[in-house]
């Protein structure tokens, strides 16, 4: 071998390239709110692995969002959106019939369920939909496995008088007709994924293909902290709202920061936008809840960070659930914006640096979280968002009664009503067993 | 010793410069198949393997290569069958150079050093990087040379004059030239400012540079070939895989020797 005639690579950067090494160049530090760095990592996480052809696109997007990132006219303006068309700020509430319930720390939700459209995904529509804008491009397209993503492009859309495609894959068009009936009615083209597993991974696979022969007029609005550099940070930044409110309503409300916040976690946006702003602060526990699915076994769960390894998905490394030879494989969600394999790269910096500890909440476990909000507190949750009260209900159980946590209520549950009354049919226990 | 690669895009004799690349998905339609299927291109005239590692979500390819992609992978083509079989083809001197395309997730997971000693072990000359652009290609071009791989990277219509410069440098195997803004797959026509950037990719490096994607015919491949030193057939080479399997053909090795030819004639 020849390897002396060349320059070694730091050992870092060898660490860099192989699932095997990849977290001993983060192990031992200490989570920061500094990344990522210019080149789009969060510790050894993130980066771009894109074809060529849209480096172009990627690169413009990052030039126009720092651009924008220092005008004030357009924090302006989003400003302006959040608060007058999504209905900003959205509550904190306190859960007092669940606390009761849990028997342990008061448990707050924050209620992106009232946002408009009815999910937190419409605080990245409204930003990514503004920067289209600036970028002079006329179309934008969208990936979407609940739909809420796709519908919240699809209201950015009408409401900025963009063109708009939205990929859906078909198995999921099954699971959430209400929401495609919405994204049509609002004017976008919904088109079915009849590719792969028929999800949200195969929809973000037609989305990027899309995308390779329409760069040039067209925006991609990703959904989630996913895909390659700039969007893991450009859809934490806006999705941040979320976590900055939820800071400055604890302290007014409570006068102290909360123990705990929880958000579910399937590509991660409403849990990065929730955890952002509490990063550097050491005393708040955070804890991400991924979907179990049926159980443990390959393919039956979608819990990217608990149970996969680094890997290489839609652009960036992560961790990723996929076989020895790096083939994405098979996973399994009742909730469709949780059915996917990969997860943002900040979330698995933020595991590796354990700044936020990440569990599962199973199938039959969150429709029964599903059920118990409904009675208890008057509020139907997204099936995402219940794989968190399910986690949130097990967590304050085993705090004290002056502690408190904050659970992130992503979206509301009305998309999922047909589907969770299919499955008490199917499984009459499901959901049933409520307190 | 001059390796595989270059002593392909430097054989005389040749009329034009180029060669005929045509692409093949590992394990499709078989395993089995690999190597009867490469002695078909070498009659055929080919001239350099564009050998296709399966993954199951490929972002640059059309709908052909990813659903032969899938068929590959379902009758378990792994890394591991695939370079047993490359090994064996070289081991009965199979002479072209063959060029493994492979996303960087294969790669990562195999780590980028143990995947490349594996890969020279097996006898393939380098690796095309569909998906490792300028900024993350550099570490992995490192790890490929280590063990004398070539590397090819791409460029595409979109990308700025400057950055082709950087990509031209790095590379050492040959330069990918994108012919279309898009995916993999046939096109009628291909774009008008094909000539033009092949001109002035020629100005900005010594290694050789391929033209592929969108091309599926002889004219086309007639039309490329006095403007690039290889011209990169692939889906439409699956396609022809694909009818002769459709239609039950006895030899699909041969059948497919008989496609790449008509292809080859474009060169002379």
């Amino acid at each position: 071998m020849n390897s002396t005639a060349l320059a070694q690579p730091s050992a870092s950067e060898a660490n860099r390239l192989s699932s095997r090494t990849v977290h001993e160049s983060v192990g031992n530090t200490v989570a920061t709110s500094h990344v990522p760095d210019a080149q789009g990592h969060f510790g050894p996480y993130g980066g771009v692995y894109v074809p060529e052809t849209l480096m172009a696109a990627v690169s413009q997007l990052t030039q126009e969002y720092q651009r924008a990132r220092n005008d004030p006219a357009f924090a302006e303006e989003l400003d302006y959106y959040l608060r007058q068309f999504v209905g900003r700020k959205t509550p904190l509430y306190f859960a007092r019939r669940l606390t009761e319930l849990a028997g342990g720390a008061q448990i707050y939700l924050k209620r992106e369920d009232l946002a408009h459209t009815g999910a937190h995904k419409i605080n990245n529509t409204i930003g990514q939909g503004l920067l289209t804008l600036r970028m002079k491009k006329k179309r934008v397209i969208a990936e979407t496995g609940a739909g809420q993503h796709g519908v919240a492009t699809a209201t950015a859309a009408a409401a900025f008088g963009l063109q708009c495609d939205v990929y859906m894959g078909a198995e999921d068009i099954r699971r959430q007709s209400l929401n495609v009936f919405r994204m049509k009615l609002m004017g976008a083209r919904v088109v079915p994924v009849e590719s792969g597993s028929r999800t949200l991974k195969d929809a973000t696979n037609e989305a990027m293909r899309d995308w390779m022969g329409s760069v040039e007029h067209t925006h991609y609005i990703i959904g989630s902290v996913v895909g390659p550099h700039p969007f893991p940070q450009i859809v934490r930044d806006f999705q941040s709202i979320i976590g900055r409110e939820t800071r400055a309503q604890a302290l007014e409300m409570l006068g102290r920061l909360p123990d705990a916040i929880i958000a579910c976690v399937g590509g991660g946006s409403n849990a990065a936008g929730m955890f952002y702003p509490f990063v550097d602060d050491a005393d708040v526990k955070l804890f991400g809840v991924e979907a179990g699915g049926r159980g443990m076994l390959a393919g039956q769960h979608a819990a990217s960070l608990s149970m996969g390894q680094p890997g290489v998905l839609h652009g960036s490394l992560s961790y990723v659930l996929q076989n020895s030879d790096g083939q994405t494989a098979d996973v399994h969600s009742v909730s469709a914006g949780l059915d996917y394999p990969g997860v943002g790269p900040e979330h698995a910096y933020w595991k590796d640096t354990h700044r936020v500890q990440y569990f599962s909440i199973t199938d039959t476990e969150a429709l029964e979280a599903f059920s118990i909000l409904a009675r208890r507190e008057g509020i139907i949750p997204a099936l995402e968002s219940a794989h968190a009260i399910a986690f949130a209900i097990k967590q304050a159980g085993q705090m004290s009664k002056n502690q408190m946590v904050i659970v992130n209520l992503s979206g509301r549950g009305d998309k999922d009503c047909m589907e969770v009354a299919r499955l008490m049919d199917e499984q009459p226990q499901a959901g049933k067993k409520v307190p | 010793m001059t390796d595989r690669l270059s002593a392909a895009f430097a054989a005389p004799g040749r009329k034009h410069r180029a060669i005929l690349c045509p692409f093949v998905t590992a394990g499709y339609p078989s395993i089995d198949l690999l190597g009867p299927m490469l002695d078909s291109l070498q009659g055929a005239g080919a001239g350099c393997i564009e050998l296709g590692i399966p993954f199951s979500d490929p972002i640059a390819d059309g709908p052909t290569i990813q659903e032969s992609y899938r068929l590959a992978l379902e009758k378990g083509a792994t890394v591991e069958r695939i370079l047993q079989a490359v090994e064996k083809i070289r081991g009965r001197g199979f002479a072209l150079p063959i060029m493994a395309m492979a996303s960087f997730s294969i790669i990562f997971k195999h780590g980028a050093d143990a995947f490349a000693a594996h890969c020279a072990q097996a006898g393939v000359d380098g690796l095309i990087l569909p998906d490792v652009p300028l900024e993350e290609a550099p570490a992995v071009v490192e790890a490929l040379n280590r063990y004398k791989l070539k590397s090819s990277l791409l460029i595409a219509p979109t990308t700025a004059p400057d950055r082709r410069a950087k990509i031209a440098a790095l590379c050492n195997g040959f330069i990918y030239y994108l012919s279309v803004t898009g995916i993999t797959g046939e096109r009628q026509t291909l774009p008008a400012d094909v000539p033009l950037n092949l001109k002035a990719l020629r100005a900005l490096t010594p290694h050789p540079i391929c033209v592929g994607f969108g091309i599926s015919r002889p004219d086309q491949v007639a039309e490329l070939a006095p403007l690039a030193d290889g011209v990169i057939v692939g889906s439409a080479i699956i396609k022809s895989i694909t009818r002769e399997l459709a239609a039950a053909s006895p030899d699909v090795p041969a059948a497919l020797g008989r496609f790449a030819s008509q292809l080859a004639a474009g060169l002379k």
